[in-house]
């Protein structure tokens, strides 16, 4: 016999889920840089990647469980292949997969018993950078567009305080590395600390991240990049060597710029009513997840870092 | 269009299935109508029309193109004429296509329809690369091109033909390889050099008396544009250099370095280099009548 279980109390209950699952995984961060879009998560694994290809110029980045973020990812292939060939290659929009995006997780999101566990990044380089799209969509089919950076899955929280300290207009994809690896670093160097608390908490996560960054190696990282001078296809991956050089050189440019500590300003906050409304609830749940939650984290074969 | 929403106000099922990574196959289950030819509309049947016969003749078929392998890579070149029966229907036409990083196609047979194949052939290979993450080998790119071509059929018998040439750098061996097709399928790969279209028995034998095993990319290049000339030369269809309005073969040569269309300037050096070198030998280079043994 079905037992009576109230709406409010149903989508609570997959939200919370969702929530927990997308907050096991590890953070990923979208930013823009003057040459396009940087996008950088952990992943040692080089072939389940969390950052692909979706079309010419636009790519996506999703937390959480692979299976669920991998199913997604090729039904935006097939979506944008699909619209690319009947009307033409410039009428694949970043806004229309987001907007698929957001419907096909909110339609599973209200109607399958078992919510997605994956927060996802559609972003698009334009010809310029006031032209760029970066929009965001959470398990329940939410969507937000977002000026300028992202950061997502994991502890959001400290990663986008630092983030949100540190980018800037017009970083070059060197300083845009530096930022996002001292953001991705945050929760392990202010662990100690104990940052992560509004605005006093976020410098001190960002002098602490300093120390951590040196935690990632290449081999532990995933980076892409939208190159905005290609023509066609401006989805690159950084490996190898070249990911090894930029990464000693944003170190290098990071270490220079921590011995007079650069007052960055922050040239764009997150619009009140967009992303900043769909991030505040998750903060008082983030928090009180303990980040290391057992089985999905593994699953998604990520590694915690080295605890130093 | 009905598909992104199966009806039943759920997910949009036919995008989230697991299925074969091949474009083709799900446009043939979830929008047939978009697939070049008739293959979608009941069955491959064309409405019989009296006179459609002459209908699709005076369609404009596109016509010469000519392949040769190289030093590790291989050449590919069409001319710029298209014809709609005895007329001339486009003097500056493209024949000659990317279809990925390290493939091409030139296309002869009803233009239109060949443009469609095109451009389905290009979304298929960069589909399948964005599915699995990886590129196709260059023999799963030829079949693939058979499978597609084969679908035609249909449109064929009705008089849509349409044959590609295919060339591509093989990474594994490290050579240019040519695939030739009929309107039912193939690949058959051809070595050294083929010519398709109505010019191409010209232009192959051309070829024949000026190709030489490993010839640099830039010899290739001017082989292919003297075996052009000399399909032009003789066949109506297909259209030599146009000095006066600067319009050349399209020339594209792919190697370890990927596809690279000879930029416009360039193409044309090689034209005129060859048109120079008509005026003094019309019948272009004499080959050797015994070979040096």
């Amino acid at each position: 016999m079905p037992f009576y279980v109230s709406p409010e109390q149903a989508m609570r209950d997959k939200d919370d889920y969702a929530r927990k699952g997308v907050a096991r995984s590890r953070s990923c961060v979208v930013l823009q840089y003057t040459g396009g879009i940087l996008m950088v998560t952990p992943n040692v694994s080089s072939v389940l990647h969390k950052i692909s290809e979706i079309y010419d110029r636009i790519a996506f980045a999703a937390v959480g469980r692979y299976n669920e973020y991998e199913n997604l990812r090729k039904a935006g292939v097939t979506y944008a292949d699909v619209t690319g060939y009947q009307f033409d290659r410039n009428d694949v929009t970043a806004r229309g997969i987001a907007n698929w995006y957001a419907q096909t997780l909110g339609t599973i999101f209200t109607e399958s018993p078992k919510p997605f566990e994956v927060e996802i990044v559609v972003a698009e380089v334009g010809a310029r950078p006031d032209s760029d799209e970066i929009y965001r969509i959470t398990w329940d089919g939410l969507v937000s567009d977002v000026p300028g950076f992202v950061a997502f899955g994991g502890q959001v929280d400290q990663v986008s305080a630092v983030l949100k300290e540190r980018f800037a207009d017009g970083l070059s994809l060197t300083e845009a590395l530096g930022v996002a690896l001292s953001a991705l670093a945050a929760p392990t160097a202010g662990a100690g600390a104990g940052a992560g608390s509004g605005g006093s908490g976020a410098g001190a996560g960002s002098a602490a991240a300093a120390n951590g960054e040196a935690g990632l190696t290449a081999a532990q990282l995933e980076v892409a990049i939208l190159d905005r001078a290609r023509a066609h296809r401006t989805f690159r991956r950084l490996r190898g060597a070249r990911l090894e050089e930029l990464l000693a050189e944003s170190r290098a440019a990071t270490a220079a710029a921590t011995a007079p500590p650069e007052p960055s300003a922050p040239a764009e906050e997150e619009p009140g009513g967009g992303p900043g409304s769909a991030a505040a609830p998750k903060t008082s749940g983030d928090s009180d997840e303990p980040p290391t939650g057992p089985a999905p984290g593994s699953k998604d074969g990520i590694p915690r870092p080295p605890a130093k | 269009m009905g598909g992104y929403f199966d009806g039943t106000g759920r997910q949009p099922a036919a995008f989230m299935t697991p299925r074969v990574p091949s474009f083709t196959d799900f446009l043939s289950a979830y929008a047939p109508d978009l697939l070049p030819g008739y293959r979608g509309l009941g069955g491959g049947s064309m409405p019989d029309v009296a006179g459609g016969g002459d209908l699709i003749k005076n369609l404009p078929h596109a016509t010469t193109i000519v392949a040769a392998a190289s030093e590790r890579g291989v050449v590919l070149a069409g001319d710029r004429r298209s014809t709609a029966g005895n007329m001339i229907a486009k003097r500056d036409v493209e024949k000659v296509f990317r279809s990925d990083e390290f493939s091409a196609m030139g296309i002869a047979g009803v233009a239109s329809v060949g443009l469609e194949f095109v451009r389905l052939f290009q979304v298929e290979l960069e589909h399948y690369e964005k599915m699995e993450g990886r590129s196709l080998s260059l023999e799963g790119k030829a079949n693939r091109l058979a499978t597609m071509i084969r679908g035609n059929l249909g449109g064929a018998m009705q008089g849509l033909v349409v044959v590609p040439l295919f060339a591509g750098f093989d990474e594994d061996a490290g050579i240019g390889r040519i695939f030739s097709y009929d309107v039912a399928g193939g690949p058959y790969e051809e070595h050294r050099f083929h010519s398709i279209g109505s010019g191409s028995v010209f232009a192959r034998g051309a070829l024949k008396k000026l190709y030489s095993d490993d010839m640099q990319v830039a010899d290739a290049v001017l082989a292919c544009v003297q075996a052009l000339y000399d399909a032009a030369d003789d066949d109506s269809a297909t259209g030599g250099p146009d000095l006066t309005r600067g319009i050349f073969p399209v020339v594209a040569t792919i190697t370890g370095d990927g596809f690279r269309r000879l930029p416009d300037a360039e193409a044309a050096e090689y034209a005129q280099q060859v048109v120079a070198s008509r005026m003094r030998s019309p019948d272009g280079p004499p080959a050797p009548l015994r070979t040096a043994s």
